[in-house]
């Protein structure tokens, strides 16, 4: 994709999304996730297999998330996306004692995507989603399988479509605190 | 967990977020509410406030103190937004001491060299290098909540920078009260003041801002 489109689609995508448009979100997410693999992947240099990397995509994806607040809508959304998943991917090299040589943001923009891996998984996540509160997990994983929506989760779990979103809202927030908190443990 | 299933929930998430800008911004305003709370409860501005603000020497304390202030807010708000990374405060940040050494400079040729080390050392010392700190306190705390919304790319340096934010709030306010307006007494502690409030910012945003 031309890479003005790209920022275009993208930067839209995002303002509809803190908008409250949960449509224009999972667009956007499901359209940046290639280009946060290709920033991560060509940071690390070979160093890494595959689910470590997808370990950094997920974090830093989480991170775009919980911090979509300090994007700038009058600023270019890519440079933003880059910087974020930089700083995660910095952060894990540094955690595990790595050369941390990262791309600068404009070569990063100018990279292919790696559009290879969308059945990826990652197994980090499923480790700090056991640190959650037993309720809370339920109702994240319930959300997290293809196609079930809040409502249909509600209605299972006998709780209010509100409840279920704060709870998800809160759950998501703990999950980024536990990926932070990791540095003291390894 | 694949990363389409975290997408999933992630877009279930979706929602009105405020945006980072008001967030400083709102931090900010609670900042100096902290600060004149606690300066028109306990300190209150000197005897003599209408005759000071006569005086170039005591309202050019408050162009030094604003513009650390200001200078500071701006650079941590852009650090704390990824992607501008770059733009390290160095520059920036030189503006309040440059305007407080450009006001020594004139102050030299105004007194008579006798009066230099009476000006320096001053008669407040002591309350300057306790109350500035102390009124720095609560805005440092309101500073460095509303960045724990943001996203630092270095969580220490914007540590400091939060700290620099609450000694120009604090300082402020402390030069409303305090006698000595000489740029002379200005440069000796309010330094001095300032370096204990963004120490402390410095250690506390290392651990609190990292995300």
């Amino acid at each position: 994709m031309n890479s003005s489109l790209r920022e275009n689609d993208w930067a839209m995508w995002l303002r509809l999304a803190m908008a409250g448009d949960a449509d224009a979100y999972r667009r956007f997410l499901q359209a940046i996730a290639p280009f946060v693999r290709t920033v991560v992947r060509s940071g690390c240099r070979g160093s890494g297999n595959e689910s470590e990397i997808e370990d950094v995509v997920q974090e830093a994806l989480l991170a775009i998330h919980l911090k979509r607040g300090t994007w700038d809508p009058a600023r270019p959304v890519v440079p933003w996306i880059a910087a974020v998943a930089r700083h995660k991917l910095i952060d894990t090299m540094r955690r595990r004692g790595r050369h941390v040589s990262v791309p600068i943001e404009d070569v990063a923009d100018r990279l292919p995507l790696d559009d290879t891996a969308p059945e990826l998984s990652a197994s980090e996540i499923d480790r700090l989603l056991a640190e959650l509160k037993p309720a809370q997990e339920e109702i994240v994983r319930s959300i997290s399988i293809e196609g079930v929506s809040i409502r249909e989760t509600a209605g299972r779990l006998r709780m209010t479509e509100g409840a279920v979103r704060v709870a998800l809202h809160r759950a998501l927030k703990t999950l980024g605190a536990l990926y932070r908190d990791r540095l003291r443990e390894d | 967990m694949k990363t389409d299933d975290l997408i999933a929930m992630l877009a279930n998430d979706a929602g009105p977020i405020r945006p980072f800008r008001s967030v400083l911004a709102l931090s900010f305003g609670a900042a100096v509410v902290a600060a004149a709370i606690l300066f028109f409860v306990a300190i209150g501005v000197r005897p003599d406030f209408q005759e000071a603000m006569q005086s170039g020497r005591f309202l050019f304390k408050f162009v030094v103190t604003a513009a650390l202030a200001s200078t500071a807010l701006w650079s941590v708000f852009r650090l704390s937004r990824p992607g501008l990374a770059r733009s390290y405060p160095g520059l920036l940040m030189m503006l309040a001491p440059a305007l407080l050494l450009g006001a020594v400079a004139v102050e030299l040729t105004r007194i008579p060299e006798e009066q230099w080390l009476p000006s320096l050392i001053g008669e407040n010392a002591m309350f300057c290098l306790t109350l500035i700190p102390l009124l720095s306190a609560g805005p440092l705390a309101c500073i460095l909540a509303g960045l724990r919304q943001g996203a630092p790319s270095d969580p220490g340096l914007a540590g400091a920078l939060a700290g620099l934010v609450a000694s120009g709030i604090g300082a402020s306010f402390y030069a409303a009260n305090c006698t000595d307006d000489s740029p002379l007494f200005v440069l000796a502690w309010y330094p001095i003041a300032a370096s204990i409030v963004t120490g402390a910012g410095f250690l506390i945003g290392r651990r609190l801002l990292r995300w």
